[in-house]
């Protein structure tokens, strides 16, 4: 038996040579779920990039939108012929193209005020690790007590504060998160910070900058890429939670949240597509960038590799 | 004869400043390295010969500093640079090369980016003459398809290999001094002969002066010109390198000597100097290593011994000498 399997012949490898990236896509590769989650994110990106191309109305052109199509069920047709296979909503508005137009201001929200966050976070995260001492307690204690509140507190404050708007809501989120990634990268670079490349380099006669940024933070980037997947979908679940609350969007900047809270009325009256499908559309986007997180922090921990 | 020391380093004090009290890493050190010259820099864990290389290229961590004493590079005296001067000293005039190449080399990063950055570091010069510099230092230690090298991640070589890289490194701006932490201690006994032949090769080539701190007497033997034996903070013993092994005069180098086993002593029983080193948090009154001594009278527990100067270079720290016809 043992030498049966000893046989089996080595599994194709899909990615093989030897630079970091190249074995990162190898291992990926070895879940099909995640696999599966990843090819669905990427349709979800790639739809809500061309939407424009692809959706059948613009569902925010008023002369393409009739009231006389309101409240349509799914798959009825239009006075013109056309299918609303989604149904349509309280102003008559195509749901598919609605949910297809909100998904990209949901995802470009999130990911910008990831990635902002993210930038912040590391480099106050990094900074406090090199520097140690009293600027790192009193850049970590700054930190303890973001994270504190719960994020979608601080976030409908500040938006209590400033108002409806895109930059507002990013900069919200950006506030809301950046404390994650400033603790993650902190604890990684610590770490890394002790080992001896750094001490190596240093006496190499390389700045504070340069050790800083080009050696110990392209170290500290496994886990900050798997914070920052989670945080992202985060980001878009908590962005659809303030639009639902009406502190988020405005109205001419429909995001997913703003389509659940506007069809929320109509689910007591039966009329639950309204609502019903932006919110599937709000869920796979969310869950499939988790999976892939959960993929990438199995591939990306040294600790849980086999 | 008289060529100008290339470093000279005199009653050089570092301290911990600890809670528990100031523990005197390196007290008192003073030694010098002529141009082409190893000087073999030896003791037991915690003699503060590490302490001693961190301090000659201003990396004392916290709570350590130096408190005393000049440290020359061709006359400049490193103890008063500021950390900007430092910097610009660091890789370009002093060289270090760690004890372990597993880890002294960025994981995440391809050889020739961590080699071109070290070369910009100090040059203002371009990416392509970088990389020319970077074959040539690889070719020089001895590593074969440096192209292919450079292009490679360091998980791709060899403890050997890797050594190889990190003294190649040390070597790209040709610096004066290159202080070598035990390099050799992790690699095993043929890459460590190997890595030794070119470095010895390389420093009478270039002429530039190298440290090598260890505790391996063998590999010292074969390596250094000069050696300086540490015991507690402080050299107890100097001179060139025949003379020492030959003929140690302190008790603790012929300790040290007595423990290597060889192959003539087989079956009988291994020398082993008593005791443990004393903790530099309070040392003993007199002689620090009075309490080990075989030799120690009533005057080694009163009194710490000062530097007796014997011929140009040899020095010994201590009241009784070791007398040669006692050495069998």
């Amino acid at each position: 038996m043992t030498i049966e399997t000893s046989l089996k012949p080595p599994r194709k490898q899909l990615f093989s040579g030897d630079t970091p990236m190249s074995r990162f896509l190898s291992e990926f590769v070895e879940s099909k779920v995640a696999v599966a989650a990843a090819l669905l994110l990427f349709t979800i990106i790639m739809a809500a990039l061309f939407a424009p191309w692809i959706t059948p109305q613009n569902p925010y052109d008023l002369a393409q939108v009739s009231v006389l199509d309101a409240r349509m069920e799914p798959g009825e047709q239009s006075f013109d012929g056309y299918t609303f296979w989604l149904g349509t909503d309280g102003a008559g508005r195509d749901l598919f193209s609605a949910i297809l137009y909100g998904l990209r201001i949901s995802l470009s929200v999130g990911v910008t005020s990831g990635i902002i966050a993210l930038v912040i976070g590391m480099s106050v995260g990094l900074i406090a690790a090199y520097v140690g001492g009293r600027t790192e307690t009193f850049i970590m204690r700054i930190v303890d007590l973001q994270l504190s509140f719960p994020a979608s507190l601080v976030a409908l404050m500040l938006l209590a504060l400033m108002g409806k708007g895109v930059d507002k809501i990013i900069l919200a989120l950006v506030v809301a998160q950046w404390a994650y990634y400033a603790r993650t990268v902190r604890g990684t670079a610590l770490v890394e910070r002790g080992k001896e490349y750094v001490e190596a380099v240093t006496c190499l006669g390389l700045s504070h900058a340069r050790v800083l940024f080009l050696h110990i933070m392209p170290n500290c980037l496994p886990p900050l890429i798997v914070v920052g997947t989670v945080q992202t979908a985060h980001a878009i679940a908590l962005e659809a939670t303030l639009s639902f609350l009406g502190v988020g969007l405005p109205q001419t900047e429909p995001s997913l949240g703003l389509l659940i809270a506007n069809g929320f009325e109509y689910v007591i009256s039966g009329k639950y597509w309204i609502s019903i499908f932006p919110g599937i559309a709000l869920l796979i986007t969310v869950v499939s960038i988790n999976l892939v997180g959960d993929q990438l922090r199995d591939v990306l921990n040294p600790r849980l590799r086999k | 004869m008289n060529t100008p020391n290339t470093l000279t380093v005199k009653n050089l004090k570092t301290h911990f400043f600890t809670k528990a009290g100031v523990v005197k890493a390196v007290d008192d050190v003073s030694f010098s390295v002529k141009p082409g010259e190893i000087l073999g820099l030896v003791g037991e864990s915690g003699s503060g010969k590490t302490v001693t290389g961190f301090s000659l290229i201003g990396l004392v961590d916290e709570p350590g500093r130096v408190v005393g004493g000049s440290i020359l590079l061709n006359g400049d005296d490193l103890a008063r640079k500021n950390e900007k001067q430092w910097r610009e000293l660091r890789g370009k005039k002093i060289a270090m090369i760690f004890q372990d190449p597993m880890m002294t080399l960025n994981p995440v990063l391809r050889i020739d980016t961590q080699m071109i950055e070290a070369i910009q570091a100090h040059e203002d010069i371009s990416k392509q003459s970088a990389r020319q510099r970077c074959r040539e230092a690889l070719v020089r230690v001895g590593i074969a398809s440096p192209d292919e090298r450079l292009a490679s991640y360091p998980h791709q070589f060899s403890g050997g290999m890797r050594q190889r890289v990190a003294i190649a490194i040390a070597l790209l701006h040709e610096p004066d001094l290159i202080i070598a932490d035990e390099p050799t201690t992790a690699l095993d006994v043929t890459i460590q002969a190997q890595i030794l032949y070119e470095v010895r090769k390389l420093c009478s080539e270039t002429g530039m002066s190298l440290i090598w701190i260890t505790h391996d007497l063998a590999v010292i033997s074969g390596l250094a010109d000069r050696i300086a034996v540490m015991y507690a903070g402080r050299i107890v013993e100097q001179g060139s390198i025949d003379e020492v092994l030959d003929a140690p005069l302190h008790p603790y180098t012929k300790g040290l000597i007595e423990s290597v086993p060889s192959r003539n002593k087989r079956g009988a029983k291994l020398y082993q100097i008593p005791g443990m080193t004393p903790s530099l948090l309070n040392l003993p009154a007199g002689c620090a290593f009075s309490s080990r001594c075989s030799a120690k009278q009533s005057d080694c527990l009163v009194a710490t011994p000062e530097i007796t100067q014997l011929g140009e270079e040899r020095q010994v720290r201590c009241f009784h000498p070791v007398k040669q016809e006692e050495m069998a």
